[in-house]
């Protein structure tokens, strides 16, 4: 069965039309890479996914079952767990409030805790400091520490990249296929294609917010290129 | 040094009792990023409404409190959250502002109707009848002593809940980021109801102790609460520790202030101006938010005026003015005269907050300089005394400008209120003094001062007819005025600065010089109102150019359409024509007239850019047909013949205008050929007019158009199919 599955789904923007028709599956226990240029429709299409913005038409199915018009609060409760782009977290509350932020989704504080801390031992250190201070990476732990620490049954990553030195985006990729490993299901938006085709099973290449062409990885490298550079 | 500790202890309680007003607005702001302004009039309601059950019922002071305070409040409190503050995300810091100031007429118009103005209702002090505590060289009343208490009571709880329970953190976190909130699963909806839900409760509870130590009197009780509001800002309306810092040094400067300042005539006003004075120096000296870059979303629109409608606006209003001078009667003329006059007041708003989003709520107060002015220097008519007093208000408005230009959003706001404040509680009511023994000032001479009428052109405009003319062109010139400022350079200046501070600074705008003359600009075409309505008004008390007066301009003209002229009209003809004609009409809902102003301005929230925008568009085919508009003037023409001959009393001839301009439009709007066609059947040439950035904005997207979009960014058709 597919953990999230989007069926035709057309999205606007007022009345500028961003989204055509986009059909995209995530099946269990796989790693599913969402690409494609600027203004493609790819964080577009997560928005809808997480019920943070309503499709004109289309379905959205997350374990077989419509949820269009629940919102997100539910869909997180349901084990849906976005990290956005850019930080995911509370500039404003310290690291230990960021994380009891988390425990609404049903796992318990000291878990949650326990968890964060295994995966990232440098949060512990930064426990009662306000998150804005955090370093970008830092930030970006405390963020991914959601997705690791409430047992989601499917995580979706968009843009994990996004303003980290490469080192740390390898890093964070490494964590991620762990995270994959451990069966956890995986829709993960990238512009940096080459470090997410590694991780993925599956990828789709959005242009023009259509689904341009999907399949494995291996059979997708070619086309990336004409996608993004139009050579 | 007994009286040092007694004026002590009366500040400590006056700044228990702001210390809990003010953090029921910080939670309300911190949580929802509202600022409520009508937080004072809450807790005014609840007073009331606590005196109602406790003192006219008689009910045990436990179970009232428990009713007002546990059940009505926080009701109050969730009603407002759901009703109408969640409708006001994606609306400027303007909407959210005017929602709340109406909030706050309307609340005052509701307390007025329920409980009568102008009887006595008094209150008691919590154990009134026991002795007060000894505490050596003075002593503190169990009401004072309670009062600090709860505050410190407050203080903790507050810090508690924020901090250690789940759902505290859940509010702070709404805060700084409301979508993550959700992906977290925490339902902000809740928690904003919840924390409206404890603001209102403070409110009510601040209210229920500050009453009984002042008279219980619906406006004065809500705008009291100014000084809540400096403690509120003391803490950058973030920081409750800072909150309650900032109420104590507010409180005891007030209780020092009445205690030592000597008695006399000059300082009797500003014992009760302290308050504002306080927020205006508290607004200047802490420090303020560098400026912002990040440009925000709104869905305020505000089309740029065409010469032609700015033209036919003009003509229409002067032709207006004309109509109701030949037809109205005297009475009804001074009843509705004022319509044009408060207008251009009204008016003055539209650049400042309109185009260049300075929000001002002392417009009236710069009227009110204009109207002094033309009382003092217009002996006989004199029409230059139009000219200074629109001079001496603008350079008022720059003096006022020059330390405000620190402020912006609602920190502006506040600062111009507190403003006005010390304005009309103050200054207007000097007695005569000599200014370094060089000028006499005389200001309303302790009352009210006489105007003489204006003569112009050896015009006297001393009837009610003549005057409706006059400011009716006033107006239409004042409007022209501001429409060729929006159509040039000031105008192109202001809005970008109103869109994006940070990126004019980059640009190499200079702000300050910006800011600064649109400030003496509006200020100077409120003075001109002002002027124009002392005129009307024969005699002027500070009365007129109160506060709230102010707030019912604002309100009504962001209704209007704050961004565009035709908005100033309309916000000052329901305020000056619609209200009493309704009164008048309909004498069984007269007394419901009061809510009206509140309630159109809470119902902005749905419909942001005001009603003109509204009217425009429905307008729009009539304006732009030539044939039409004939039609209309020669049927307008004619049925205002058939009046002028008596054939038709004036009853019919409103109506029937009306039903010719209803029927004009509606003719318009059906003949009208189609702006926006359907993609199909539409020829390439036609295609091709629209510019490619447009297309699927300005008419509907087609298959053409995208494969044109990747044609001219560079992607040929055949490497697009090898992708797809």
């Amino acid at each position: 069965m597919n953990v999230l599955e989007l069926r035709g789904i057309h999205a606007a923007y007022d009345r500028i039309d961003v989204l055509f028709g986009v059909d995209l599956e995530v099946p269990e226990s796989s790693v599913v890479a969402l690409l494609g240029p600027n203004g493609a429709g790819k964080s577009t299409a997560l928005r809808v996914a997480a019920g943070l913005h309503a499709p004109s038409s289309g379905d959205v199915l997350v374990a077989g079952r419509r949820v269009n018009g629940v919102r997100p609060e539910e869909l997180a409760r349901r084990g849906l767990c976005l990290i956005p782009e850019g930080r995911g977290i509370f500039p404003n509350l310290t690291v230990r409030e960021n994380l009891r932020m988390m425990s609404y989704t049903g796992t318990s504080e000291a878990v949650i805790d326990e968890r964060a801390f295994l995966r990232f031992p440098r949060l512990k250190e930064r426990f009662t400091q306000t998150a804005g201070t955090l370093s970008g990476g830092e930030q970006q732990m405390l963020a991914m520490a959601r997705g690791l620490a409430t047992d989601p049954a499917l995580l979706i990553l968009d843009e994990l990249s996004m303003g980290l030195a490469p080192i740390i985006v390898e890093e964070l990729y490494e964590i991620v296929a762990q995270v994959a490993r451990e069966g956890v299901s995986i829709l993960v938006v990238e512009q940096f294609a080459s470090t997410v085709l590694g991780v993925a099973d599956f990828a789709a290449i959005i242009v023009h917010g259509r689904i341009a062409r999907a399949g494995r990885p291996a059979e997708l490298r070619d086309d990336l290129s004409k996608a993004y550079l139009g050579a | 040094m007994d009286k040092f500790l007694t004026f002590t202890i009366v500040g400590l309680t006056i700044a228990a009792i702001y210390a809990v007003i003010a953090s029921g607005l910080v939670l309300t702001y911190t949580t929802t990023g509202i600022f409520n302004f009508a937080h004072g009039a809450a807790g005014m309601l609840f007073a009331f409404t606590y005196w109602q059950l406790r003192f006219d019922w008689g009910w045990p002071a436990p179970v009232a409190l428990f009713v007002v305070l546990f059940i009505l409040a926080p009701l109050f409190g969730v009603l407002l959250e759901a009703v109408i503050m969640r409708g006001l995300e994606g609306t400027t810091e303007t909407v959210k502002l005017v929602v709340s100031i109406s909030l706050l007429l309307f609340m005052i118009g509701l307390a007025q109707l329920i409980w009568k103005p102008g009887i006595s209702r008094p209150m008691d002090n919590f154990y009134a009848q026991n002795p007060p505590i000894n505490l050596g060289p003075t002593t503190i009343t169990i009401h004072q002593a309670i009062t600090i208490g709860i505050a410190i009571a407050v203080a903790i709880t507050l810090r508690l809940v924020l901090t250690r329970l789940r759902i505290g953190i859940a509010m702070r976190a709404a805060v700084d980021d409301r979508p993550l909130s959700m992906l977290n699963g925490a339902r902000p909806n809740r928690v904003s109801m919840l924390a409206w839900a404890m603001g209102t409760s403070l409110a009510a509870l601040g209210g229920i102790l500050i009453a009984p130590g002042i008279a219980l009197d619906a406006p004065s009780l809500s705008l009291l609460i100014v000084s809540a509001y400096a403690a509120a800002i003391f803490g950058r309306l973030r920081s409750l520790p800072l909150t309650f810092l900032g109420a104590i040094v507010v409180g005891c400067a007030e209780g020092y202030l009445s205690g030592y300042l000597p008695q006399n005539q000059y300082l009797s006003g500003l014992r009760l101006a302290i308050p504002a004075i306080i927020l205006f120096i508290v607004l200047l000296v802490l420090p303020n938010p560098r400026l912002r870059g990040r440009m925000t979303r709104s869905r305020e629109f505000f089309p740029t005026p065409t010469i032609q409608g700015a033209l036919y606006f003009a003509a229409a209003v002067v032709v207006i003015g004309v109509i109701c001078a030949t037809t109205m009667t005297d009475p009804d003329l001074i009843t509705y005269g004022k319509v044009f006059s408060i207008g251009i007041v009204a008016l003055s708003l539209v650049p400042l907050v309109g185009y260049s989003g300075q929000i001002s709520l002392c417009q009236l107060s710069f009227a009110g300089i204009g109207a002094i002015v033309v009382a003092h220097l217009g002996h006989g008519g004199d029409p230059l005394a139009i000219v200074w007093a629109v001079l001496i208000a603008a350079a008022v408005g720059a003096l006022v400008a020059l330390p405000a230009l620190r402020l912006s959003g609602i920190y502006l706001a506040l600062g111009t209120a507190a403003f006005a404040v010390t304005l009309d509680r103050w200054v207007f009511t000097l007695p005569r003094l000599t200014v370094f023994g060089l000028f006499d000032v005389n200001l309303f001479e302790s009352g009210s001062v006489s105007v003489d009428p204006l003569k112009f052109l050896g015009t006297t405009f001393d009837d009610p007819g003549s005057q409706m003319i006059m400011t009716a062109v006033a107006f239409a010139l004042v409007s022209l005025l501001v429409i060729a400022i929006r159509r040039g350079r000031l105008g192109r200046r202001l809005l970008a600065m109103k869109d994006s501070e940070a990126a004019c600074a980059t640009l190499g705008l200079n702000l300050l010089g910006t800011k600064l003359t649109v400030f003496a600009l509006s200020a100077g075409i409120a003075g001109l109102g002002g002027a124009l309505y002392a005129t009307q008004l024969t005699s002027i008390t500070p009365n007129n150019f109160d506060l709230v007066s102010s707030l019912q301009i604002f309100a009504l003209t962001v209704v209007g359409g704050i961004g565009a002229v035709g908005g100033a009209l309309i916000g000052a003809a329901s305020l000056l024509v619609l209200l009493p004609l309704i009164a008048t009409l309909l004498p069984s809902i007269a007394r419901w007239v009061v809510l009206f102003p509140g309630g159109a301005g809470i119902a902005l929230g749905r419909n942001p850019n005001g009603a003109v925008h509204d009217i425009r568009e429905g307008f729009a085919p009539l304006i732009t047909s030539r044939k039409m508009m004939a039609a209309m003037t020669i049927g307008l023409a004619a049925v205002y013949a058939l009046r002028l001959a008596d054939v038709i009393t004036n009853w019919p001839f409103v109506l029937i205008s009306l039903a010719v301009i209803v029927a004009v439009t509606i003719v318009a709007n059906l003949t009208q050929p189609r702006v926006v066609e359907a993609a199909a059947g539409v020829s390439e040439a036609e295609l091709a007019d629209v510019p490619l950035e447009w297309r699927g904005i300005d008419r509907a997207w087609t298959e053409a158009d995208r494969d044109e979009l990747d044609r001219r960014v560079g992607m040929s058709e055949a490497e697009l199919h090898g992708v797809a």
